[in-house]
């Protein structure tokens, strides 16, 4: 186990280390920083002053080390456009991404373990078809229009949820709900492989002889193995719903990291852009970590070797 | 000849998996108290088929139909599935073929097995998990407190197969059907598991319905047997006489199958049945060995009688 461990965090630090260099390489390439930092209406000189008082005049491998460097001692660097570091509007807006990430998980997980449960015991029949055609339909519908479909029925025309912010807990469900939408298809139809596929094993057989419940057999014998590859993708898909809140949280007008990242890449704030994808890198690199460690918890055969 | 009531007694069951093709074709099967009853047969023949039917666990889609099914004299053919279920696995109970991937591989053997008993005598898993050392022990296995914790990917094939057995005897069953039970593993742990299936019938009185393809296997441990064929019993008999006397040429013909040392000649071929059992779709008449078979004859296509010669001896064929 903790050879597993140990080999798991040695990959996940190489990993952040490429994801370290990747993002302070676009943020460069995306053209001359400090031009686009002036404005339109700036001079050559003003464009240097920016240069000389950001650092950027320095050699890329001195920027790049002295930016690892702050990282490394908690120094995401400042955002030029609020004038405050980096990493305290992180800190000060990630509990709306965070929130709404984990109401979308919630939701996603609700809706899509049980249909995939159903269409697998209902394998080929009517139920089984018509909740793989929904998924394919919800598969095919962008989120964003979604959201916009939803605010303009249960937000505009009855009234029932908040359309933007976040005062209540009422303001999390239509974004969640959106936000899940995306993920359920895929989770749904990894649900229901793995139940087939576990349904129809030699294990759940014995577990039919041995003359336990029904209940017993599939909630137990055949998810405890059908969720293994579910927990891994819902982690990845947690990754790809907090990503993902860059869209819904603008669609939505809610002030969290998502929106933080548009704004600032709208803005050309380089710091805050190339920290954001850092940071959400590595909440996607710990995610996966998390998966392989629960994985592990729920299959013995990862635990050696 | 239907005397002391059989534990398990079928009567012409019936199975069908799709529209065309009826698997099983009227198999009877008595299985007596303590006394083990072989099914032998060709792969395909329905042996395994016949097994699920009767434990209830054919897989969804499939027809089971039969005069009478009774275990201990209770019809088990009309019984809910939630009826069925105390059932299995309290006083009827089955093993695999497969002993490696029978096991779930997510669980502790202890709790598999503590499960079986905490389901059908509503004790602790405390009890179930002594009551599983214990019997871990009766099959003998080493350590059993220090197997009770491992996950059945720790374990080796023979061994597996012996806690599969453990596990079946949970509650005491009266019956244990085996399908294949040595098939998959070596032949010295195959001798065995047979032996410890031997040791235990006549320790705990079990009745045993064994499934396989072994005749070997049927000679060293067989009360009864049956010789399945195409979807049906074509002889059964007890097994002193249906080696002595093999009435059915199919019966013959595996007999002849099987190299007996001292009486093989160098040089000389050793016995086979030539083509493969059939496909028997509705409509079909007549004998489902006759294309196989040395003896047929014109009347094979026609019909085949049922021959008893009084004394449990009982077969399908024209021959006398």
């Amino acid at each position: 186990m903790l050879k597993f461990l140990a080999r798991r965090l040695l990959l996940a630090v190489l990993v952040l280390l490429t994801v370290l260099t990747i993002s302070f390489a676009l943020t460069r390439l995306s053209g001359d920083v400090a031009v686009s930092m002036a404005g339109a209406q700036a001079t050559q000189e003003d464009v240097e002053t920016i240069r000389k008082a950001y650092g950027l005049d320095r050699p890329l491998t001195i920027q790049f080390v002295s930016w690892v460097a702050g990282i490394a001692s908690g120094d995401l660097g400042r955002s030029y456009l609020y004038h405050a570091p980096v990493s305290e509007l992180i800190k000060g807006r990630l509990p709306v991404t965070l929130t709404l990430g984990a109401t979308g998980l919630v939701i996603a997980l609700c809706l899509a373990l049980p249909l995939g449960i159903i269409a697998a015991m209902n394998e080929g029949r009517i139920w089984d078809r018509g909740i793989m055609m929904v998924a394919v339909v919800g598969q095919a519908m962008p989120g964003f229009w979604l959201g916009l479909v939803l605010v303009i029925w249960l937000g505009v025309k009855w009234q029932l949820l908040p359309i933007s912010g976040v005062e209540t807990w009422t303001g999390y469900v239509l974004p969640g709900f959106v936000l899940a939408f995306s993920a359920v298809p895929a989770l749904m139809r990894l649900t229901r492989g793995g139940m087939v596929d576990a349904l129809a094993s030699d294990y759940v057989r014995t577990a039919r002889a041995k003359g336990l419940t029904r209940m017993s057999v599939v909630m137990k014998h055949a998810l405890r193995n059908a969720a293994m590859p579910v927990v891994a993708v819902a982690a990845v898909q947690l990754g790809f719903m907090l990503g993902g809140s860059i869209v819904i949280e603008s669609v939505f007008a809610l002030n969290g990291v998502g929106y933080l990242a548009w704004e600032s890449i709208a803005k050309n704030d380089f710091p805050v852009v190339q920290a954001v994808v850092l940071f959400l890198a590595t909440i996607y690199i710990a995610l996966t970590l998390i998966a392989d460690l629960f994985n592990a918890v729920l299959d013995p055969r990862l635990r050696i070797g | 000849m239907h005397d002391a009531p059989a534990l398990l007694d079928v009567e012409g069951l019936r199975v069908r998996f799709n529209p065309k093709i009826e698997a099983i074709r009227g198999v009877s099967l008595r299985v007596e108290r303590g006394q083990t009853h072989c099914v032998v047969g060709e792969s395909g023949c329905g042996k395994s088929v016949s097994a699920l039917a009767v434990m209830g666990l054919l897989a969804r889609g499939a027809k089971r139909h039969a005069a009478h099914m009774r275990f201990d004299g209770q019809d088990i053919l009309g019984l809910s599935e939630r009826d069925l279920q105390k059932l299995r696995g309290d006083r009827m109970a089955m093993i695999f073929q497969e002993p490696m991937t029978s096991l779930n591989p997510a669980y502790t053997v202890g709790s598999q097995m503590a499960e079986v008993l905490v389901r059908h005598r509503r004790v602790s898993k405390q009890q179930g998990l002594d009551r599983a050392a214990e019997l871990l022990a009766k099959v003998g296995i080493t350590a059993p407190g220090m197997r009770l914790a491992q996950y059945p990917h720790q374990l080796s094939g023979g061994l597996r197969q012996r806690v599969m057995i453990a596990m079946a005897l949970m509650c005491d069953p009266e019956l244990l059907i085996a399908d294949e039970p040595t098939t998959a593993l070596d032949v010295t742990v195959q001798a065995q598991i047979l032996r410890l299936l031997r040791d235990l019938q006549q320790e705990l009185g079990l009745a045993i319905l064994l499934i396989t393809h072994d005749l070997g296997v049927v000679a060293r441990i067989a009360h009864k047997v049956s010789v399945m064929y195409a979807g049906e019993v074509v002889e059964s008999a007890s097994a002193t006489d249906l080696f002595a006397n093999p009435r059915h040429p199919y019966t013959r013909g595996l007999l002849a199958c099987v190299p007996v040392p001292g009486t093989i000649k160098r040089g000389e071929p050793l016995g086979s049945i030539p083509g493969t059992v059939p496909r028997i779709a509705d409509g079909f008449v007549g004998c489902g060995f006759r294309d196989r078979c040395v003896h047929a004859m014109p009347a094979c296509a026609i019909s085949v009688p049922s021959r008893d010669d009084g004394a449990g001896h009982r077969y399908l064929c024209h021959l006398q």
